[in-house]
């Protein structure tokens, strides 16, 4: 077994972790302040907020342990000389830890999902001769003495399992919310009553009924992937449900850290233009004029080839493949970043412009507040709505431009797994006859959700947080 | 109205020269073209010779900026910046890795990603603004709840896999038409119908949403209720005010767009084996020639800035109330 690890912070992790922590420097700010905290309970007021969250809140976990990377220690060799510590220079995460059997349990090629056979038939050498066959698989079905009788009992009884499970969770979930709103409703049984009856105000019963049916998805998964491979597997063997759960913190990172990156320069040059005007604009709307004019595919394609030239003329940079990989992603979302904040800018220039005509900005520059002290206290929060708007509006666009990047080969290293280059791997499959259709499938339907809530959830933060919209 | 044509285009020559400086930096300061000598030829067999030939081959052996060893006007022509960058303003692209002449390469390209992306265009923002006319006509009803949650869930669809699918379902699976290729004269409908109809139907969910709140925005303005109270049918008001009025949003939307579709589209093309530009840009990507990547590059930047022009040309047309000058 493992003896030790070395933790490895990649700077995708770090800006990743930086966010989360943003994220809750965010809550609690919004907690103190009245406003704010309405306009996030209109968030928490609709169903499809509280739904979407939810699912989000599902990603972020998968993302967040893609994140957490560690350097196994290698087992000493007997008598071996040398440094008495020595580690993998492979990468791995905690996720990586946690689905282990998934990441290991490589087959030979294809196999469909809940296979105990291979797709192809393949020719077996028996004790009497050679028999044209579908080869059993090593790991999926393994356990199974006739997988053609056992499989169905089998699956019947691990499923039964997964449902049991997942209406323990299910009540456990709905009297930890008893518990948690007895005060506001009278005791915890009046609170339950209140959350089946979609009388709190917040939207629980929706969150309830959503945490549910995640809590059966990942009870069914948890009872069959150890002994199946749920979603099948790809040309080389690997299984399809850890790609697609790997592919989870590449949309992630491209989706936020592209964002984090992009927002200082937005919000200080937006803000700057508004307000200063003169040369100061003249000169930001010169750049981002520029910028815009350059079809953003093209300039991503630009800037990716030219990053691609430097990354491959200086291997002596990253001491793993990890690290050079993890590099590709960060100069991707750079990128990204450059290409996309040029939108936002111009929102909040636009906002400026009319903010510091306002009066009590006139009244903070008569009493004679630096430029400084006005843009801080009175431009800045005043436009954060705007910024948050785009933040969440951008998302799920930064997700599927991951997937068309990597697919036209100018996204992530070919070695990092995303959906988009899941895809690129999927596309030839659906020529093969019989059809191999699962790794599309899965990668599909991950993604959709993922965008799906991203969508969402973007829609009603919009909602509540724009009073000029609708 | 000239003088405003004339003055926006001599507003956009800055703008071409700020483009085209920021494509010479990333492509020729950011790596040195021996760099890029490395790439072409593989780092593996890259010996100092191979390098210096293929900097010959391709005019990259001179001075980036100034050429100190000439004399006379050949210190600033006789240069990589003179002889790559500004040539592109009299539409000399040079040549490609491959030999060919870009420009010409271009003016027959352009042929086909005209043939797919105008009719995407016309057919989109027909079916984007009749769709969302419908959606506004029954608001506040379940057919516009629906419509809308239809709507998110296309846009929450990666264009890749309308492409994947469409191709498998129509040309695969039906085989009605053939899963890519492309013919000249008439015979390219056969071709051209799956993909104008995949990307109409890939790009229609955000259009109809973002015409759908143009739309909503304009009906509640004060000059609909008048309409309405005159007596006129919500038909009539939709089309003759609404859509009217709202044409100023859909035209900053959509006229800047137009110049672009020469670019076409870099994934229906490549999917579909269409020998456009789009498909060009995305061989060149891949074999990573940094001449015709430029090149496309300052021939977007141009077509967005002319875009811009004919965007603010058409307000005049559309609202008697704007006056350019």
């Amino acid at each position: 077994m493992m003896a030790g690890f070395q933790p490895v912070l990649l700077w995708t992790d770090a800006l990743l972790f930086l966010l989360l922590l943003a994220g809750v420097g965010v809550v609690l700010h919004a907690r103190a302040q009245p406003p704010l905290r309405q306009a996030w309970r209109k968030v928490g007021e609709r169903a499809t907020g509280m739904v979407s969250a939810c699912v989000l809140g599902v990603f972020i976990v998968i993302g967040v342990m893609d994140s957490l990377h560690y350097r196994p220690q290698l087992a000493q060799l007997e008598g071996a000389a040398g440094p008495s510590e020595t580690y993998s220079a492979e990468v791995l995460s905690l996720l990586d830890r946690v689905l282990e059997p998934l990441r290991l349990n490589t087959e030979k090629t294809y196999s469909a999902p809940l296979a105990a056979t291979l797709y192809q038939r393949e020719t077996v050498e028996t004790g009497g001769g050679q028999v044209r066959t579908y080869p059993r698989l090593q790991h999926g079905g393994a356990h199974l003495q006739a997988p053609e009788a056992e499989f169905a009992p089998d699956l019947a009884r691990r499923l039964g399992h997964a449902a049991g499970l997942a209406v323990v969770a299910s009540v456990a979930l709905l009297a930890a919310l008893a518990v948690g709103l007895a005060a506001r409703h009278g005791g915890p049984i009046r609170a339950a009553a209140a959350v089946l009856a979609g009388r709190t105000v917040l939207a629980w019963r929706a969150a309830w009924v959503a945490c549910s049916i995640i809590a059966l998805v990942v009870a069914v998964v948890v009872m069959l992937a150890p002994y199946y491979h749920v979603l099948g597997t790809d040309k080389v063997g690997q299984d399809v449900l850890y790609l697609s759960l790997k592919s989870v913190r590449t949309a992630l990172v491209i989706g936020t850290v592209t964002t984090l990156v992009m927002l200082p320069f937005a919000i200080a040059l937006g803000i700057a233009a508004g307000y200063l005007g003169g040369w100061v604009d003249d000169a930001v709307q010169y750049v981002y004029t520029v910028l815009n004019a350059i079809p953003s595919v093209l300039l991503i394609a630009a800037a990716v080839l030219m990053m691609q030239v430097v990354i491959d003329t200086h291997p002596h940079w990253f001491g793993t493949a990890a690290e050079r990989s993890d590099a590709r992603l960060l100069a991707l979302c750079f990128i990204l970043g450059i290409t996309s904040w040029t939108g936002l800018c111009r929102l909040l220039r636009g906002e400026t412009l009319k903010l510091r005509e306002l009066e009590y900005v006139q009244a903070a520059r008569a009493f004679g507040v630096g430029t400084t002290g006005i843009l801080r206290r009175h431009i800045l929060p005043n436009v954060m709505h705007i910024v948050l708007i785009a933040l969440v509006m951008d998302f799920s666009g930064l997700v599927l431009a991951e997937a068309v990047l990597s697919y036209v080969g100018i996204g992530v290293d070919p070695t990092t797994i995303s959906f988009g280059t899941m895809i690129n791997l999927a596309r030839a499959e659906l020529a093969r006859e019989p059809m191999v259709w699962w790794s599309l499938a899965a990668a599909f339907v991950f993604m959709f959700v993922l965008v799906l809530a991203a969508n969402l959830f973007a829609d009603v933060v919009r909602d509540a947080f724009d009073p000029r919209w609708r | 109205m000239l003088a405003y044509i004339v003055r926006r285009l001599l507003y956009a020559i800055p703008i071409l020269v700020g483009v085209n400086l920021l494509t010479f930096v990333l492509f020729f300061v950011v790596n040195s073209p021996d760099d890029m000598a490395r790439m072409q030829i593989g780092v593996k067999r890259a010996t100092p010779e191979a390098i210096e030939r293929w900097k010959v081959e391709r005019g990259y052996d001179r001075p980036l900026l100034v050429n100190t060893e000439a004399k006379g006007l050949e210190r600033v022509t006789d240069t990589i910046f003179f002889d790559k960058s500004l040539r592109m303003f009299a539409f000399d692209f040079g040549q490609a890795d491959d030999g060919r002449d870009i420009g010409r390469e271009i003016r027959t390209r352009m042929g086909p990603s005209l043939a797919i992306a105008l009719p995407t265009f016309a057919l989109g923002l027909f079916a984007a603004v009749s769709m969302a006319l419908l959606l506004v006509f029954f608001r506040a009803t379940y057919l516009d709840f629906w419509g809308v949650v239809l709507c998110v869930g296309m846009m929450s669809i990666s264009s890749l896999f309308y492409i994947i699918g469409g191709q498998w379902l129509v040309s695969k699976l039906w085989a009605l038409v053939p899963i890519s290729g492309y013919a000249g004269g008439l015979d390219a409908a056969r071709f051209l119908v799956l993909p104008v109809l995949i990307s109409v139907i890939g790009g229609v969910g955000s259009s109809v949403r973002w015409y759908r709140t143009l739309f909503l925005e304009e009906i509640s303005r004060d000059y609909v209720r008048t309409a309405r109270a005159k007596g006129l049918s919500e038909l009539a008001v939709l089309f003759r005010h609404v859509l009217k009025n709202a044409m100023i949003p859909i035209l900053t939307g959509v006229v800047v767009l137009i110049p672009l579709l020469f670019l076409g589209s870099l994934l229906v093309e490549s999917f579909f084996a269409i020998p456009g530009l789009g498909s060009y840009t995305i061989d060149a990507i891949n074999a990573q020639d940094f001449a015709v990547v430029r090149a496309m590059v300052f021939i977007g930047s141009l077509l967005y800035i002319v875009g811009l022009i004919l965007t603010d040309l058409s307000y005049t047309l559309v609202d008697p109330r704007v006056r350019l000058g």
